[in-house]
């Protein structure tokens, strides 16, 4: 055995941690809501596991030793030959021919998928504006959300009192999202790395207490209920060609106008990111002192990159009560920040695609585990642990490919 | 030194506290424009804290800095640079992830003037030819003699009137530190940068500089001609390990 597949402390370790791997998972399946106690169920699904896991480790040691190289080498070339041929195409093709796909999603799929795609679009914004404040700056914010909840509910209060439509709202919302960044921000930013942590977690919860408690204004835990669709003009051939005014109540409109604010939210992050501003950023996130001493003003581009994390936060947001035409304390909960945070970090932190991957991984894993439902949370937290010791830089670090830096040479 | 001519850079009985604890206990100290002035001390004597102090990192409880005759303690740290005083930090405290062309550029982040910008990055590429090789990497794969070179260069892209070096020695070979030292002499002689330079290594400090002070748990006790006190034998036995 220790010739063919590998040494012997290998197979001791992968014991090792498939006995730790029972003990954990005993307590989860084998003890009943009654007190019962069983084995079978847990055993059956160690066993699935044992055999896989055993199975990837024998292809990998015998990876190792070359079993596979007649297969591998010519197959690494090839792709080393399409990753460079990949280098060539210009970014922009890359990205308008994500933007195609993006836009035909919609045709031909079902009530379902476009669910989906909607929910990754909208956690893609609060990704993209999540990571102006931790990829760029550094500040680490676990209380993200709060800014969410604050452009849905500004969009839910102006449409069921004023009838405010949708798009006049929206810079409504984000402007007072920004302001929120600030209210939160002027106070803690002095603080720096796990004390501003800690503070911006109990910000976050204090808004959703506030939404929760504020009987009068938001109707506490109830929700507030009736919050119109965005409008558009829509062109009718209905006697005369003219134009209406329709509510966007059909999932594919929805799509499309949070489709347009991702849109607008990736230009938005891509141009601060290669901005003075983001430079500025970076070298805060860096080494904040040294900084200071090159002449950046840290606070106030600190208090920016929450102000600008916030307004993006906002948008979506507005865009999710006008989708779910409801909104209600729950949806903006310490896990949503959590798992903002997560897709961030799971992606690449700073990376606009490895933001996007993030959200897509981390909305669309759940859904296909979703037949598993019971066990839905075990995977996806082994998955995660799993990319993160195979990925630690996210599924697609940040590049420096200084467009900027390197225009001279 | 001539009674008439105002210094660059004046600290007046300067008092700062890390929470309850003085560590500068009193500093006064003044440096004339074109000069090179060191700081010379033990560990823990306040020097670097006398930089930071300057620089507006940690403000001083009482007493003042004065540069240009200008009052500037009380001022945000960030409007420094842009009146041409710039701090090499102690331990380099470059940009880990950023190119080393990017280093230098956030040096001269206040200044708007391209061309300049550009001319001066030729210019620390020849003072330092190893940064315009490595340009394309992260300034934290750089060794420690290059990152000095980088702290160095970047503080030279916001073109100082006056540059406060900490410890430039720090960890780094006899030779690296020789080449090091020739180029902080270069700068001052060539471009007439003034300049205060804080450093453990007092022999190497006292030989390039004109004039030095002598601090002690957060205080000056001592002010002379650097070539005067590299002949003291109180500094011989303290300082210079004979």
């Amino acid at each position: 055995m220790s010739t063919t597949l590998g040494s012997r402390k290998v197979w001791l370790y992968w014991a090792a941690g498939m006995a730790w791997f029972y003990l954990l998972l005993w307590p989860l399946m084998g003890i009943g809501a009654d007190g019962a106690v069983s084995f079978a169920d847990s055993l059956a699904v160690w066993g699935y596991v044992a055999a896989a896991s055993a199975a990837l480790l024998a292809l990998r040691q015998l990876h190792a030793r070359g079993a596979f190289a007649a297969v591998t080498s010519p197959l690494a070339r090839g792709l080393a030959g399409a990753k460079t041929g990949m280098d060539k195409v210009p970014p922009a093709v890359w990205w308008s021919l994500a933007l195609c796909i993006a836009a035909a999603l919609p045709f031909g799929s079902g009530r379902y998928v476009q669910d989906v795609a909607i929910n990754v679009l909208i956690y893609i914004c609060l990704g993209l504006g999540l990571n102006v404040v931790i990829g760029l700056c550094g500040l680490l914010d676990l209380g993200y959300i709060a800014f969410y909840g604050v452009g849905a509910y500004t969009y839910a209060l102006l449409s069921i009192h004023y009838a405010m439509p949708f798009w006049m709202a929206l810079p409504v919302a984000a402007a007072l999202a920004a302001v929120a960044g600030c209210i939160i921000g002027y106070p803690t930013l002095r603080m720096r790395g796990d004390y501003l942590a800690i503070v911006t977690l109990g910000f976050g919860e204090i808004v959703r207490l506030i939404l929760n408690n504020w009987m009068a204004l938001t109707n506490g835990p109830n929700g507030i209920l009736g919050i119109r669709p965005p409008t558009a003009w829509w062109p009718s051939f209905e006697g005369t060609f003219g134009f209406e005014l329709i509510q966007m109540k059909k999932l594919t409109a929805l799509y499309f106008v949070i489709l347009g604010l991702t849109v607008l939210t990736t230009i938005a992050v891509h141009r601060l990111n290669f901005s003075r501003i983001g430079r500025a950023w970076e070298a805060i996130r860096e080494d904040e002192t040294a900084a200071e001493l090159m002449g950046v003003n840290t606070f106030r581009l600190k208090l920016l990159a929450y102000a600008t994390g916030a307004v993006f936060g906002g948008l979506a947001g507005a865009f999710f009560a006008a989708r779910m035409r409801f909104v209600s304390p729950e949806s903006f909960t310490f896990i949503e920040s959590a798992m903002v945070l997560a897709m961030v970090v799971l992606g690449g932190m700073g990376s606009i695609p490895g933001v996007m991957l993030g959200a897509l991984a981390l909305v669309a894993l759940p859904e296909v585990f979703r037949q598993f439902e019971l066990y839905r949370m075990l995977a996806f937290g082994g998955a995660m642990t799993v990319m993160m010791l195979f990925r630690p830089k996210g599924l697609w670090p940040a590049k420096r490919f200084g467009a900027r830096s390197e225009e001279m040479d | 030194m001539t009674g008439t001519a105002t210094p660059i850079l004046e600290l007046r009985d300067v008092v700062t506290c890390y929470g309850r604890i003085q560590a500068l206990k009193g500093v006064s100290l003044s440096v004339m424009p074109g000069e090179i002035v060191t700081i010379i001390g033990a560990n823990g004597a306040g020097k670097s804290t006398t930089l930071m102090t300057i620089c507006g990192i940690t403000p001083p409880q009482s007493g003042a800095v004065f540069y240009q005759g200008q009052r500037i303690s009380g001022l945000s740290p960030d409007l420094l640079p842009s009146r041409g005083l710039c701090q090499v930090p102690e331990g380099r405290r470059i940009f880990p992830r950023l190119t080393v062309r990017e280093n230098l550029e956030m040096g001269a982040f206040f200044r708007r003037d391209k061309d300049g910008v550009q001319r001066d990055l030729e210019h620390v590429f020849s003072l330092f030819p190893v940064l315009r090789e490595r340009r394309r990497q992260r300034g934290g794969t750089l060794s420690g003699g290059e990152q000095q070179m980088l702290a160095i260069g970047r503080a030279l892209m916001g073109r100082p009137r006056m540059l406060l070096l900490d410890e430039p020695s720090l960890g780094l070979a006899p030779l690296i530190v020789r080449h090091i030292f020739s180029i902080i002499e270069r700068i001052n002689k060539q471009e007439g940068v003034t300049i205060l330079l804080v450093e453990q290594n007092a022999n190497l400090a006292l030989q390039l500089a004109s004039r030095a002070y002598v601090m002690e748990t957060g205080r000056v006790t001592m002010e002379d001609d650097a070539r005067a006190l590299l002949a003291n034998e109180a500094i011989k036995k303290a300082y210079l390990g004979e």
